[in-house]
């Protein structure tokens, strides 16, 4: 299962990390983007097996930042 | 009927023979499609009707009789046509039957479907389509497909008709080919999950076409047009839920564009935090507008329009102080409230519904403007963009714009900002209307001098003055100073404000259409 961004912006915030468990609806990204927080939130539960962004990356819609198993 | 069983022919007066044909032509025993539809929790076409009329309506029936004779038997042509009353109201009903040649149009389906548009549009009454069809029945196409009034008449009524009547379609089943056209021409589409479905092409015909394999569910399932064409208003999963949403939605509109919706009685909202503890000062934060909209509206008389399509912009019909408003907020919650070429598009469908119906609209304003990036140019953000400024512009209906907190560049001229001539542009305390934001007003007038102080504690500490100063003119206190802004509105004052406000700007308004009534189309793309 993956998280994907929403839309594009910077990766501001990442409030998860790998081994935690998420639940569905919770925020695990936070984008800075048109100078608002974006939340990016997993839409299903899991385990977090990779993140695939840094802090400060640009990220477009669609891109992959997290995996859950 | 039954007080006549065991009545002989012989005896029998020629009255008892039409209700045995009614009785035929109206029952759903018989019918071997019925038990399979059951079991995907479909009602009987009749039973759809029962449900969803008032219990002690009139019903004037046409063309119940059509196709009855024995040599050509088929039960109303698969079609039910009927006036009814709902809420009190006569409404036209125009529903496909499934059980009989799986509710496809034939040579007698379209004159009755047709009839019954001609009767709605001269009584200016509501339409309500109960979709389940098959489609064309193609061994009769030549007696249904070239003519003058044959299928393609009944998207040109629904088209002519729109901004007129209110039309709605429910989508209980098929909807394939053709008669795709049909809810994407009505004003308000609600769909059964897992059983409704719209295409113009089949799975098996995109197969043979193209070699595309895909489910019928991911080519136009119910969910799928919710939340990702858009062509679906509202998703359901019971068939009843569908005929509930059909008669409440219809509760907040006028018989037709020449009426105004009917004043109820006032209900206080649901309650709950003030709207100062509800709305962040920090304009980074995102806020949640649902409780906000909660605070102001009428208890439990919010009703979402296209929840699940471009959630950054929330649309819904509600009551304030007992009058029929439509609401247009950005949820600064998804995508930070930013307008996506979507979001312009759904706001521009709701807009112009409202306006074509007299429904007064609520602005609720807080977004940092309109998506930027190639993506969004690509998706014709200014194309689609434009057409809600001028729907907005456009709209003849009673408007106010509530700033509630920031409202950055054209983001706040198309929601209906002062510039848009609402009847009002007022704001709470928290608002902020600007051209931009700070970090980007600053960043593109002093870009050189920036990049021209080379101690970085030095540059940020004139980046920060310069931000202040900023603040300073787009606080709300300086628009309200210059009357740019009608008033400053304090959060517990808002509701009662909006109620006075509303009622003053539909003064005379009937008069005033004599003079300017224009008739709205309602578009949804």
């Amino acid at each position: 299962m993956e998280v994907l961004s929403n839309m594009a912006g910077n990766v501001w915030k990442i409030t998860v990390k790998p081994g935690d468990q998420v639940t569905e609806g919770q925020d695990v990204v936070i984008l800075e983007s048109m100078k608002m927080e974006i939340p990016i939130s997993a839409e299903v539960s899991g385990i977090v097996d990779e993140i695939t962004v840094n802090e400060g990356d640009f990220v477009n819609d669609g891109d992959v930042v997290i995996k859950l198993k | 009927m039954e007080e006549t069983k065991g009545t002989t022919v012989e005896t029998k007066g020629i009255d008892q023979t039409v209700y045995e044909k009614i009785q035929e032509i109206k029952t759903s025993t018989n019918r071997p499609y019925y038990a399979k539809m059951k079991d995907i929790g479909k009602m009987f076409v009749r039973d759809r009707i029962k449900y969803l009329v008032d219990e002690d309506s009139f019903e004037v029936e046409d063309g119940l009789f059509a196709r009855c004779k024995e040599e050509d038997f088929l039960p109303g042509d698969a079609v039910v046509t009927l006036v009814a009353k709902i809420n009190g109201k006569p409404v036209a009903i125009i529903a496909n039957d499934m059980t009989i040649k799986a509710g496809t149009w034939g040579k007698k389906t379209i004159e009755k479907i047709i009839r019954m548009q001609e009767l709605a549009e001269k009584r200016k009454i509501p339409l309500i389509y109960m979709i389940d069809s098959a489609g064309s029945r193609l061994n009769e196409q030549f007696e249904t497909f070239t003519d003058r009034r044959h299928a393609g008449k009944i998207f040109y009524n629904t088209a002519r008709m729109s901004g007129v009547i209110p039309q709605i379609a429910l989508v209980f089943g098929p909807s394939p080919a053709g008669s795709a056209y049909l809810p994407a021409l009505c004003d308000f589409v609600v769909m059964v999950n897992k059983n409704a479905s719209v295409y113009l092409g089949s799975p098996r015909m995109a197969a043979m076409a193209t070699g595309e394999k895909v489910s019928m569910e991911e080519m136009g399932g119910a969910r799928m047009h919710n939340q990702v064409s858009g062509l679906g208003d509202m998703l359901v999963e019971t068939e009843t839920e569908a005929l509930d949403a059909a008669k409440k939605y219809l509760g907040y509109f006028p018989q037709n564009w020449m009426k105004t919706p009917e004043l109820i009685d006032s209900k206080p909202p649901i309650g709950g935090k003030k709207i100062e503890e509800l709305v962040p000062e920090n304009q980074r934060i995102p806020m949640n507008m649902y409780p906000f909209i909660e605070n102001i509206v009428d208890e439990n008389s919010f009703f979402e329009f296209k929840k699940l399509y471009a959630k950054e912009m929330i649309t819904g019909f509600c009551r304030i102080g007992g009058r029929s408003v439509g609401i247009v907020a950005n949820q600064s919650k998804v995508k930070g409230g930013v307008i996506f070429p979507e979001s312009a598009e759904k706001a521009a469908h709701f807009i112009s519904l409202c306006d074509a119906y007299n429904i007064p609209l609520l602005f609720l304003v807080d977004l940092p403007g309109f998506m930027v990036g190639s993506k969004v140019e690509k998706e014709a953000i200014i194309r689609r963009g434009a057409r809600m400024l001028s729907t907005v512009a456009n709209a003849t209906v009673p408007r106010i714009a509530l700033i509630v907190r920031k409202a950055y560049g054209a983001g706040y001229v198309v929601m209906s900002g002062a510039s848009m001539q609402p009847d009002a542009c007022i704001a709470l305390p928290q608002a902020q209307p600007a051209i931009m934001g700070p970090e980007a007003a600053v960043n593109a007038m002093y870009y050189n001098k920036i990049q021209s102080i080379e101690d970085p504690a030095e540059r940020q500490k004139f980046i920060q003055e310069q931000r202040e100063k900023y603040n300073d003119d787009i606080n709300v206190w300086s628009p309200a100073s210059e009357f740019y802004i009608d008033d400053v509105v304090p959060g517990d004052r808002l509701r009662k404000d909006l109620i006075q406000r509303f009622e003053l700007y539909s003064q005379n308004r009937d008069i005033l259409e004599g003079k300017a009534h224009k008739k709205t189309l309602v578009r949804r793309g």
